[in-house]
């Protein structure tokens, strides 16, 4: 399996505007992306991504992501406390949805993320296929987690009944959100190829940087 | 346009010849395992046909309300553009211009940008914009959440149908039936309109 030849040792570049593999330069011929031997600083720019939706997981949990007021009742619900209420009132299965799609997916991501990036940035050579494969899975499922922004965003825009009843977003939401989006960033910035090189050709690569 | 009898795998760099895959076939990475290509399921007439099909559904996913509630005799509806605005006001605007990007923006990008480029591909024609083209879908790709906001209707549904009557309405049906449809013409397989062309 090992010999198996690779791109750079090659010479050659994968475009990642139109998967041209072409002569490593500084655009692509076909459709004028920037060319790039790995994705620019990949280590550096995941592990800033991460780090800052790690930081805004905190405030995402801990505020209100809703307000509701029914018949004059009145409740803040934060992420947690909406899987709860799920579960209490018998639906389970929505209560499992909206845990993992919140709760299990960006904590996934946090862990596998950064198991990736310590274990690339010292060229380790163990499980290099399931570590590969768990960043396909980490990119897959990255988007699920939006659930609860959007059902935010529906049950504000369908309840607005003044006094008989009104429900508003509150800032866990918009906290929330980022961490989707810095999640996401944070996995379109790692570069999986990583995994698979040498430790001398990522020392060299970080020295030509 | 410039092709390469070479492919690489963008998640280990490992560089293969670029096999011809009969239908129902997929190549996949040796040293890795990721999937290279597929055979192309969709001719250019499908995927414009398809696409046709995309625009007349954002049209209904867009306009018309996907859930609409009733209390004590009042009724109110809402569209996925009623959504993004709701999230607008107060102290989390930044948040629908993520939730508008991913259920409007993005949806209405890929579907006008698929017919744009297979339209003029009908006639054997490069489109004109053809790159900024076909790279402002594949940034489109990731951020066009309409699955997750079908998933999101439904969880609405349940939460609001202990308290209210919650009534699906037809954008509801169109955004099934777009969600599914997206990944058909607007999914990673596109690219190979690089080749054809």
């Amino acid at each position: 399996m090992s010999d198996l030849p690779r791109a750079d040792a090659l010479g050659l570049c994968l475009c990642h505007g139109c998967r041209l593999a072409c002569e490593c330069a500084d655009i692509c011929p076909r459709c004028g992306s920037r060319l790039h031997r790995r994705k620019p600083e990949a280590l550096a720019r995941t592990w800033a991504l991460l780090l800052a939706a790690m930081i805004f997981y905190v405030p995402a949990n801990v505020l209100p992501v809703m307000y509701t007021n029914l018949f004059g009742k009145r409740t803040e619900s934060t992420i947690i406390s909406g899987v709860i209420d799920f579960w209490n009132s018998g639906n389970w299965d929505i209560a499992i949805i909206i845990f993992i799609a919140s709760i299990g997916v960006p904590a996934t991501k946090f862990i596998a993320l950064s198991l990736l990036l310590l274990t690339a940035g010292t060229g380790s050579e163990r499980a290099r296929r399931q570590r590969t494969r768990l960043f396909r899975f980490v990119e897959v499922v990255g988007y699920w987690s939006m659930l609860d922004v959007l059902v935010v965003a529906l049950a504000t825009a369908l309840v607005k009944f003044q006094r008989l009843g009104d429900i508003e977003p509150r800032s866990g939401i918009l906290f929330f959100g980022l961490v989707v989006v810095l999640t996401m960033l944070a996995a379109m910035s790692f570069d999986p190829r990583l995994i698979w090189d040498e430790r001398a050709a990522i020392r060299a690569g970080r020295e030509r940087a | 346009m410039i092709s390469s009898p070479w492919i690489i795998c963008p998640y280990c760099d490992t560089v293969y010849r670029k096999p011809a895959l009969a239908r129902h076939q997929q190549a996949l990475c040796e040293r890795c395992g990721a999937l290279l290509g597929r055979h192309r399921p969709l001719s250019v007439d499908q995927v414009l046909a398809l696409s046709a099909t995309g625009a007349i559904l954002l049209l209904f996913v867009n306009f018309t309300p996907v859930m609409s509630i009733n209390l004590r005799g009042r009724n109110n509806a809402a569209t996925l553009w009623d959504s993004v605005a709701a999230l607008a006001q107060g102290p989390i605007a930044a948040m629908a211009v993520v939730a508008g990007i991913a259920i409007i923006v993005a949806p209405v990008l890929q579907v006008l940008l698929v017919l744009w480029v297979f339209g003029f591909a009908r006639a054997a024609r490069t489109a004109p914009g053809f790159a900024p083209c076909m790279r402002l879908l594949e940034w489109a790709r990731p951020w066009s959440m309409l699955e997750v906001c079908l998933l999101g209707v439904l969880v609405s549904v349940v939460k609001l149908s202990s308290v209210l009557d919650v009534l699906p309405g037809i954008g509801l049906a169109a955004l099934a039936l777009l969600s599914v449809l997206l990944i058909g013409i607007a999914g990673r397989d596109i690219r190979w309109l690089w080749e054809l062309l």
